[in-house]
């Protein structure tokens, strides 16, 4: 598990954000089997910041956010070359659980994922498991208006979860990620499956959510970057070795990276010269 | 007809084709004919259900009473008597085959499809299910005489075992097909949340797939309860109620077997009326089977 | 065990923390059981086959191969042979599977190729449902009290008439080679039934579409499209249905007679391995025990074998009609 400086440099240099790194991961490499899927991303979450991840469909910035959690676990055939710090401790350190991680580090994913259960037992889920001993309606309660969902199911917290609406099955979702406050905040396409108004309204809530977590954020999407992001990284593909290798173009914060981004590649990605 | 332009292919043929249907052409008065044959294929081949439904209400559905239901069989010559003891021994030993059969089996199957779906001992696990499946059932009764009877003499436990054997491989097929079902990205959401695997299990996998499950616990109950062979050497039969799981024990299937041996009326009415009991047993389970396999939310 | 420092560094206000050790103890202990009872499905089966085995072998050292070809089982001279039985199996499973193969593929056919709505298919297969929910001992009792009765006269009139070909060699006395085997084949018309619907349905509809854009006539294209197209699934059904048909014994002991005898007629009583064993079992002494484990050990072989070669032509015609490696 080395990490190899020099190879990233030669691609990009290394953003240092100006507040406290939550997050320190330095990815150089990323293999499915013997498939190298990503390699030389050095990518810094800020603490209290949302960061957007942005690039062309195959970049694997889906794949880094992943490893963020150590939710690639769960693929047998993973492995990589590099660290993932958070917090300065490296989790993917020989006794850490990943279990322990993806409970401080929660996740919302691309499709709306509720469990088949009750809108109440869907947010409580996390408290349940978590052992919580307090209010739990309050905090059921607190956790869907944060996600701006409450007002739409208040009446209705014994309904299945997946009988809400698409946009409402996200937002249900983030209310559960949320619900037991964990330290940073995983989001991977979360809007790709809704349509502009959910999006907006997802929108407005990581906003909000920026105030108390740390976001991450995967999108395909530039104009919602540049709406929500306070940094962004550029993810490009390399398919001069056959495959298809993503790997980290240029990180800054986000207005320089679409006004004024250092790297020719990206220009022309923000211009929309190719997607 | 004349509407139609055909005159690409009138320049190659010297007549029109006729468009018009024409029933005596040979390829049609096959087609009629394959036609007539499979109506009369699937008519005859539901006559035996129609019969046997028949049978079973009128001959059986006679003597259908509470005597018939908890009496005990009559000897040779006697009037009257029942098949109580055989209902009881029935949904005892299916009792007792289900006990054993359905956490062994779910467990089993929890491994097959969540904790080591592609595993070695998975893949042959999932092979020897389906070679059991595909076992005489006869064989059940063997293995078991061979491992119990020999040695403690034919009882109810032998005989709820065998049927255990039997019900095993439908309910690990089955409840692995269910979790199959589970979408992977609710297994996401749960790992993502911080469950152990364990967890993600209990509280996510098993209630989204029960109904999946239920349904195949029902039919392997269903299958067991309609069951003969394996119990004919290992539970035997017995002319009272059961006492203890250690003694020969009467089963409803069995009890149709041997009245319908015997020259006397009254036994083989009641064979009728257990016939009767048994596939309305057997029915509802099925039906609980369709019922439950329905998604609560 | 993990350690909590990650709690140290996150926010304050964080309701997570790592799992309990409960949580930890329950995770480690139900994986193992989950593990355990996966395996006892393997053991299970090597335990039968070592039982059944071992219980065989003083039997099949006595007896040797002899005990396949030998055609007399008589317990007080110590004679077993069960080539009667063997082919009392095979035959009736064979004509069982004939006639249940051509009413099940044709209903298959029936319910899948548009000759009724969907509600009243809907309704058949629901007949053809509870057809095989009905237990084996019933379709006996049927069998004895509604189907021989009905056969006899049939049987006498082909026996009169047409007694000189040996399939109708024999009277019907009773119980009896034909009405077992019928009984048979219609206890297996629902599972070919069923798995032959199923191979159908997997037919993509623009192979149906492709045939009748053809310009062929519906039978045409199930009998040059459809048919070739489903062959392995069918096959399947067809070798499922044949390997029930070996197995199933209450209502073959009920209905074959019994008869330790090799004939071609369809009348006369028989005996099939399956029902040696209900019938013998019960009052059966040590020794004859260990040739009745012997008789199971050759109903279990060639159940395996037939489901072996079943395979094996599956794959090959899938390859053959399907493309597929």
């Amino acid at each position: 598990m080395n990490a190899m400086p020099e190879a990233i440099a030669s691609d990009a240099a290394v953003f240092s954000p100006a507040g406290d790194v939550v997050i320190d991961c330095n990815l150089s490499k990323v293999f499915y089997g013997d498939f190298l899927a990503v390699r030389n991303s050095s990518v810094p979450i800020e603490k209290g910041k949302i960061t957007g991840f942005i690039g062309p469909s195959g970049c694997g910035k889906s794949t880094v956010l992943r490893s963020l959690n150590r939710m690639n676990d769960l693929i047998p055939i993973f492995r990589f070359e590099g660290h993932v710090k958070y917090h300065g401790q490296d989790i993917y350190g020989k006794k850490v659980d990943p279990v322990v991680v993806r409970r401080y580090i929660g996740m919302v994913f691309q499709q709306p994922n509720p469990f088949s259960m009750s809108i109440y037992d869907n947010v409580a889920f996390g408290l349940r498991l978590n052992r919580f001993k307090g209010d739990m309606d309050e905090r059921v309660q607190r956790a869907l208006e944060r996600a701006a969902i409450w007002k739409e199911v208040k009446d209705k917290l014994k309904n299945s979860g997946l009988s809400l609406s698409g946009g409402q099955q996200q937002r249900l979702c983030i209310a559960r990620a949320i619900a037991t406050e964990p330290d940073v905040l995983l989001m991977d396409e979360p809007c790709s499956a809704l349509d502009p108004i959910a999006t907006r309204q997802i929108e407005e809530l990581m906003l909000e959510l920026k105030e108390s977590y740390t976001v991450a954020l995967v999108t395909h999407n530039m104009q919602q970057a540049t709406r929500v992001a306070d940094t962004t990284a550029f993810f490009g593909v390399d398919i001069s070795q056959g495959g298809r290798t993503g790997y980290l173009v240029e990180m800054g914060v986000t207005r320089q990276i679409f006004e004024d981004p250092q790297e020719e590649l990206t220009k022309q990605y923000v211009a929309g010269e190719f997607s | 007809m004349s509407e139609i332009d055909l005159t690409l292919l009138a320049n190659k043929q010297t007549a029109l084709p006729s468009l018009h249907r024409q029933f005596l052409e040979p390829r049609a008065m096959k087609s009629g004919f394959l036609t007539a044959l499979t109506w009369t294929i699937a008519a005859l081949g539901s006559i035996p259900l129609f019969s046997v439904i028949y049978m079973l209400i009128i001959q059986g559905g006679a003597r259908l009473d509470f005597e018939a239901l908890t009496a005990l069989p009559p000897a040779g010559f006697e009037d009257g008597g029942g098949f109580g003891n055989a209902l009881v021994g029935t949904l005892v030993m299916v009792g007792i085959g289900g006990v054993i059969s359905i956490p062994v089996g779910i467990l089993a199957a929890v491994y097959l499809a969540v904790l080591g779906p592609h595993s070695k001992l998975a893949k042959t696990a999932r092979f020897v299910a389906k070679t059991l499946t595909g076992f005489p059932s006869i064989l059940a009764g063997v293995f078991t005489y061979a491992i119990l009877v020999i040695t403690f003499g034919y009882s109810a436990l032998a005989g709820g075992v065998s049927l255990a054997v039997l019900m095993l491989p439908t309910v690990v097929l089955a409840a692995e097909e269910a979790m199959r079902q589970v979408p992977q990205k609710m297994t996401d959401a749960a790992y993502g949340m911080g469950c152990t695997r364990t967890q993600v299990i209990l509280k996510v996998v098993l209630p989204t797939a029960l109904p999946g499950i239920l349904t195949g616990v029902m039919l392997a109950v269903a299958g067991a309860a309609g069951e003969s062979a394996p119990l004919l050497f290992t539970a035997l039969f017995s002319n009272y109620y059961i006492s203890e799981l250690m003694e020969p024990t009467a089963s409803l299937s069995i009890l149709i077997y041997n009245f319908s041996a015997m020259p006397f009326d009254n036994q083989i009415e009641l064979a009728w009326a257990a016939s009767l009991v048994l596939v309305l047993i057997v029915l509802v389970f099925n039906i609980l089977a369709r019922l439950l396999g329905r998604p609560k939310y | 065990m993990a350690s909590n420092h990650f709690q140290n560094n996150a926010s304050a206000s964080t309701l997570s923390g790592p799992p309990s050790t409960g949580d930890y103890i329950t995770d480690s202990v139900f994986r193992a059981v989950a593990l355990t009872c996966a395996s006892l499905l393997i053991l299970l089966l090597a335990y039968i086959l070592w039982e059944i085995g071992g219980k065989a072998l003083p039997a099949f050292k006595e007896q040797g191969l002899g005990f396949i070809t030998g055609t007399t089982w008589n317990v007080n001279e110590g004679q077993f042979g069960v080539l009667p039985e063997i082919w009392g199996t095979l035959y009736s499973s064979l004509l069982a599977l004939i006639i249940g193969g051509i009413f099940g593929v044709t209903i298959a056919i029936f319910l899948t190729q548009d000759f009724l709505g969907n509600r009243f298919a809907a309704v058949f297969r629901t007949i053809v449902e509870l057809l095989a929910a009905i237990p084996s001992v019933v379709f006996g009792l049927w069998g004895i009290y509604v189907l021989i009765p009905l056969l006899r006269p049939a049987a006498d009139w082909l026996h009169e008439h047409l007694g000189f070909i040996p399939l109708f060699g024999t009277e019907l006395s009773g119980p009896g080679l034909a009405p077992a085997a019928l009984v048979l084949a219609i206890m297996i018309l629902p599972t070919v039934a069923a798995i032959s619907v199923d191979a159908f349905r997997r037919i993509p509809y623009k192979v149906k579409e492709a045939a009748f854009g053809m310009g062929t006539t519906r039978w045409e294209a199930i009998l040059k499209v459809m048919l070739p197209t489903a062959s392995s699934g069918l096959l399947a059904a067809l070798v499922l249905g044949f390997g029930r048909a070996l197995g199933e014994t209450m209502a073959l002991a009920m209905l074959i007679g019994n008869n330790n005898q090799i004939s071609l007629s369809l009348f006369a009583p028989a005996d099939t391995l399956a029902s040696l064993l209900a019938s013998n079992f019960p009052e059966a002494g040590a020794v004859e025990v260990q040739a009745l484990m012997y008789a199971a050990m050759v109903l279990l072989v060639i159940t395996f074998v037939v489901n072996v070669i079943g395979l094996a032509v599956q794959q090959y015609t899938m390859r053959k009609f399907e493309g597929k490696k």
